[in-house]
């Protein structure tokens, strides 16, 4: 067993051994399962949220948009401030229906708004065809990082089983608890790698993280402001993304549900508040791109930039920590990302559709037993098929924000009616999924996502005027 | 709507001006600071500042000052 493999083992079991004791206290409820029990105060709700939201994309894929596609890599940084400026005055909404009529999940919030079950059904539908792609993609991140970590001692196709069982054990004991408490422990070495290597590199070749910068803008001036390196990616492409992207960040069905595992709207703001400053790390991740097209030029995939710079300028323990952050800051989306799609299945698919009568406790029994129904299917994929569900990969993120419409909507306008929404949702997502089959995104250089929730609003405000208003609750 | 309130809602606008309809005015290299190019430097000004406009939105906003159900 060499350094670098020992440091990824210990952290990941110790990272599960904490997953697991974060929940044995507590006597296990569905709401206690989902939403934790709505007790969460400040610091545990920013680890939470940052744990959902800084993925392995994060990690390899802002680095790898930097080195391959240069500034349109800069939208990360600003749709993050806009999302959470979104959420500073959506979500204590949200959060206080949820509290008012014991909403759980996203689903609840459609069945309660506009009183149709079947509404409630299909957007747990789209919510778990969303979601199925992003948990192949951390479990295939998960491989990935291990492989490289371990210089192949541990191959993608052991990892990728070993981190779905780990995963399993503590989401199925522990619920939204135990990755909240992985996900202090994700942040924290995540945040450490990223600034070790976002300031040591640069600084290692070029004296600095300026100094890089200038070194850059004297070889290739055009990758550090906009298309970069990518043409079709020009400003018009960043302002339609990140509208797209802020739009649809809080409608995933995870991140739509963490305002409900708030103790109070008031932490849910003060959170809101805080999180741009999460931000700033990816600066850095950012800069070890840039760094890395400067030293490394000619690297096959992008999405490597980050691993094989570090491998290349740091010693073999080091790169077992990377690894070991790495692994962890996959366990922890995918825990989250697992939860929800079963507890969707269970509680707004199976009971909400067919067995409205099931009790509570069926339900909770459910959705554990389908952890490991998802994670199998997700893992499945991941092995077998690594390439088959990238359709719905490019289209998950088009297809939650198409949600977005009828949320806000609903909160500030009478009249949106049922049918104004589903005509709005089902519009926006046959317009995102035209366009990006058929390989016309960006189309006029906006993001088609953007094109087709333009279409979504349109298509929602003209129906709800057209159909007699019945909103259950206001 | 309360003046605050409103305020507190035209906050929210900030960073979509300074994030998304100024973009077009500022994709340049020069001038850098600290190296930076002007672009990177004109999003990492306005994503530091987000926090400030929102706890500026939240100050406006509270309906009575404090607002002390949450706390102990």
């Amino acid at each position: 067993v060499t350094p670098a493999l020992a440091i990824i083992l210990g952290v990941v079991l110790a990272s599960t051994a904490v997953g697991i004791t974060a929940g044995r206290r507590m006597k296990m409820n569905l709401e206690n399962w989902t939403v934790g029990g709505r007790r969460f105060g400040l610091l545990i709700m920013w680890f939470l949220m940052a744990g959902e939201i800084y993925t392995t994309f994060t990690f390899l894929g802002a680095s790898g948009w930097a080195y391959s596609r240069g500034a349109p890599t800069y939208y990360i940084l600003i749709y993050g401030a806009l999302a959470y400026t979104v959420s500073f005055y959506l979500l204590p909404e949200l959060w206080r229906r949820g509290k008012r009529f014991g909403l759980q999940t996203q689903p609840d919030f459609f069945i309660r708004t506009f009183g149709s079950r079947a509404l409630g059904v299909f957007v747990a539908l789209i919510g778990v065809a969303s979601i199925l792609p992003y948990l192949q993609l951390q479990l295939a991140g998960l491989g990935l990082i291990v492989e490289a970590a371990s210089d192949g001692a541990v191959v993608a196709n052991v990892a990728i089983p070993a981190g779905f069982v780990l995963t399993c054990v503590f989401v199925f004991t522990s619920g939204i608890r135990g990755t909240a408490w992985v996900a202090i422990i994700k942040d924290v070495l995540m945040i450490a790698a990223v600034v070790v290597v976002g300031i040591g590199a640069p600084r290692m070749f070029f004296g600095g993280i300026g100094p890089m910068f200038k070194a850059l803008a004297a070889k290739a001036p055009g990758h550090l402001v906009l298309p970069g390196a990518a043409p079709s990616l020009g400003v018009s492409w960043v302002m339609s993304t990140v509208l797209l992207t802020a739009a649809g960040f809080y409608m995933w069905p995870h991140t739509f549900a963490s305002a409900f595992s708030a103790k109070s709207d008031r932490v849910i703001r003060r959170n809101a508040i805080i999180m741009p400053f999460y931000q700033i790390p990816i600066l850095l991740v950012i800069g070890v791109g840039f760094t890395a097209f400067l030293v490394l030029p000619g690297l096959a995939n992008g999405d490597m930039a980050f691993l094989t710079l570090v491998r290349k300028t740091y010693p073999p323990w080091f790169l077992g920590f990377v690894g070991a952050a790495g692994a962890v800051t996959a366990m922890v989306p995918a825990s989250i990302l697992v939860l929800t799609a079963s507890t969707l299945l269970a509680k707004n698919i199976y009971q909400a559709g067919f067995r409205p009568g099931a009790s509570e406790r069926t339900v909770l029994r459910l959705s554990r037993a389908m952890v490991v129904v998802v994670m199998a299917a997700a893992l499945l994929f991941a092995l077998v098929f690594p390439n088959a569900l990238v359709n719905l990969l490019l289209i998950g993120y088009d297809g939650v924000s198409q949600l977005f419409p009828s949320v806000v909507l609903a909160l500030v306008w009478k009249r949106l009616t049922r049918a104004g929404a589903a005509a709005g949702i089902v519009t926006g997502i046959a317009v995102a999924a035209g366009l990006v089959f058929t390989k016309h995104d960006p189309l006029w250089g906006l993001n088609a996502g953007f094109i087709a929730l333009a279409a979504n609003a349109a298509v929602a405000a003209v129906v709800s005027l057209l159909t007699p208003s019945r909103r259950i609750a206001g | 709507m309360r003046q605050g309130k409103k305020l507190s809602f035209l906050l929210g606008a900030v960073p979509f001006l300074a994030l998304v309809a100024a973009l077009p005015f500022v994709n340049r290299l020069e001038p850098t600071v600290f190296g930076l190019p002007f672009l990177l430097v004109w999003i990492l000004f306005w994503v530091a500042l987000t926090p400030l406009v929102l706890f500026a939105a939240d100050r406006l906003g509270r309906r009575r000052p404090p607002d002390d159900k949450d706390r102990p």
